[in-house]
């Protein structure tokens, strides 16, 4: 069997202000392959997430993070191509930041 | 509104006057409500700004997951977010309010004069998309802990 083929069956956790468009729920079970197909499976289960995750031209927004595990999925090898296991979670964590400066 | 118990308050207050002059940064565990959001819990964080901590912050996201997964395991869900302005004004900035996220949660913030913790705000961050959200004042009601954890069953 090719690696990266297999469905397998995971969970991907919603921060706070997205669980309104995930059917108001902290976890999605999904199943897919690889990250990409976790997340597009999880778009397409619940559409109303598209626009808050990516932009007009499909792109992951700048400042929403995934993680696979405990590892930023930017920094993977093959990034959101990466297969999954069993066992592996994804979270979804808007970024967290500001202060006083003038930007 | 924000409801905080005293705890909690001294708690996120304490936090700006220990790292001063540097920005402190955290989070609000809690619970929302039908008037907002009840903040029973508070988890400290590191501020990974090491470039420019007396006027930015930033919460490295590995430790975001961690804590959300901590929230979770206890039953709690995010509601907020905390930090310092070291000898400035506990009023949003315009880096606060680009970089605020967390539509409908609550981001509090304490002036910090020479060491000494002075005016603590909340804006709730409102609006429905990243193109749409705003920041609004929002009341802080500050209970003894107890009774929110009673509150909350």
């Amino acid at each position: 069997m090719i690696a990266g083929t297999t469905q397998i069956p995971m969970k991907i956790f919603i921060p706070t202000p997205l669980r309104q468009y995930a059917g108001k729920q902290d976890a999605v079970e999904v199943q897919a392959s690889t990250i990409a197909g976790a997340l597009s499976e999880l778009v397409s289960s619940h559409p109303d997430l598209k626009r808050h995750l990516y932009t007009d031209d499909g792109k992951l927004r700048a400042f929403v993070n995934i993680y696979l595990n405990d590892e930023d999925v930017r920094y993977l090898s093959e990034k959101e191509q990466t297969p999954v296991k069993n066992g592996d979670q994804l979270t979804i964590i808007p970024s967290i930041a500001g202060g006083n400066c003038i930007l | 509104m924000l409801k905080m118990g005293k705890f909690e308050y001294d708690a996120v207050r304490r936090h700006g006057e220990e790292t001063y002059p540097h920005e402190c940064c955290g989070v609000l565990l809690g619970h929302p409500d039908d008037q907002g959001r009840v903040a029973s819990k508070t988890v400290r964080c590191g501020n990974t700004r090491s470039d420019s901590p007396h006027n930015r912050y930033h919460i490295a996201p590995q430790e975001l997951v961690r804590v959300q997964r901590q929230a979770r395991e206890e039953g709690l869900e995010i509601v907020g977010f905390y930090h310092s302005h070291p000898d400035h004004p506990a009023r949003w900035s315009q880096t606060d309010f680009a970089e605020a996220h967390w539509i409908g949660c609550s981001y509090v913030i304490t002036s910090v004069d020479r060491g000494e913790a002075k005016i603590t705000n909340s804006f709730f961050l409102a609006g429905e998309t990243e193109e749409s959200k705003r920041f609004e004042d929002e009341k802080v009601v500050v209970t003894e802990t107890a009774a929110l954890n009673e509150a909350a069953g």
